[in-house]
């Protein structure tokens, strides 16, 4: 007869278990933060749409000091997110390429960074001129 | 300078199948040097305080892959992992996570080996040639793109260290989805197709939740998550690709 009992450890608490894991599920949920951001952006088009009143209302309730803490905190959370992002962007891309010499980690991670550091100071740019 | 008089505490999960309900921790003093490994650790214990401690090394050399155990809960390669770079503290040590635990540091693989068997990890020819015909030819560009994953030694450490699998031990898993690409990526190979239904499967890359541990982990520094990763993108192609093709096509 098999003596064979193989132990199946639990999987409890596995996150709790290790730094890297502790890091890992706090970055996946800093999503939540722009979730939340989307979702705030979202209520203000309905508002839009509801006419003057409401949107002028809408306006109003972002000026309110509970608005601007949670809008830090969304800020905060999107900035960490956006970097734990980035930081993946050299294990999730296939080989980027550029003159026939493959990128290394951290040029792709700073590419990541320029482009976004780009992209938002162009849109802000943008919305001023236009404001 | 090695001092003889140093002695390092290891603590063991120990688990014998045939007595205990449960694993549990056994802590042993070690005297070391520091030219000693965690597999030379275990090794001493096995010869100078319990001979029925059990675990698994061929090589002592980082190649074979046998060694792997969880050390302070991090999976590493024990003969390349040293007692010097922990003391003074303690050591834990336990079986590689996520696998059952056979006896002691040692877990039942025979799911890997099952996996790996189903990834075809050789090279299923894209055309028959005849010894007369010559050797497959190949630049160093083409084999530039799969030898970082053909470094694998098959220890598992990354299979330790993805939760996915610790959750769903169906996965298929970093290792053997690494080995799958790296077959892929080979020019001589043509089996792309055969290996897309699995890479493409419930158990396929899709379980992945890119945390990306497994290629922190990897001895060899295969970086299985990047190989699992490119096949999420490559079985995505595949699948909508397939409206856009002719139909009849092979
Ligand atoms: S004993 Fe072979 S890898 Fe450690």
């Amino acid at each position: 007869m098999s003596k064979r009992r193989p132990y199946i450890r639990p999987m409890d608490g596995w996150w709790k278990k290790n730094p890297f894991f502790i890091e890992y599920v706090i970055h996946e949920s800093t999503a939540f933060f722009v979730l939340a951001y989307a979702l705030t952006l979202l209520v203000g088009l309905v508002r839009l749409g509801q006419g003057e009143t409401a949107w002028s209302a809408w306006l109003a309730s972002l000026k309110t000091p509970l608005a601007i803490v949670f809008h830090v905190c969304l800020l905060a959370g999107a900035v960490y997110h956006a970097f734990s992002w980035f930081k993946l962007m050299p294990v999730t891309l296939p080989p980027v390429r550029i003159g026939g010499r493959k990128l290394r980690a951290d040029e792709i991670v700073t590419g990541g960074f320029v482009a976004a550091v780009a992209g938002a100071a162009f849109i802000y740019l943008l919305v001023w001129g236009l404001a | 300078m090695s001092d003889p008089g140093k002695i390092i505490e290891i603590e063991v999960l120990r688990y014998n199948p045939e007595n205990d309900e449960a694993p549990h921790s056994t802590v042993y003093k070690v005297p070391f040097t520091d030219d000693m490994s965690v597999l030379q650790g275990v090794q001493y214990i096995k010869d100078n305080f319990d001979g029925s401690l059990t675990f698994r090394w061929s090589c002592r050399m980082a190649i074979c892959g046998s060694c792997g155990m969880m050390i302070n809960g991090v999976p590493k390669l024990s003969c390349e992992t040293f007692l010097r770079d922990y003391y003074p503290n303690r050591i834990s040590l336990e079986a590689l996570a996520h696998f059952p635990i056979e006896k002691d540091l040692v877990v039942d693989w025979s799911g890997f080996m099952e996996k790996l068997e189903s990834v075809h990890p050789y090279i299923i020819p894209k055309e028959k040639r005849s010894p007369e015909e010559g050797e497959y030819l190949q630049t160093p560009e083409q084999f530039g793109e799969y030898i970082r994953y053909a470094a694998c030694i098959n220890c598992t450490l990354c299979y330790s260290a993805c939760p996915q699998f610790g959750l769903d031990p169906d996965f298929i898993g970093p290792g053997a989805l690494a080995i799958l690409h790296r077959y892929n990526m080979d020019s001589r190979d043509g089996g792309a197709t055969r290996r897309m239904e699995l890479v493409a499967s419930e158990e396929g890359v899709f379980t992945c939740s890119a945390a990306a541990y497994c290629s922190e982990v990897c001895p060899k520094h295969v970086d299985p998550a990047n190989a699992v990763n490119i096949n999420k993108i490559n079985a995505s192609k595949d699948y909508f690709l397939r409206f856009l093709r002719p139909k009849g096509e092979s």
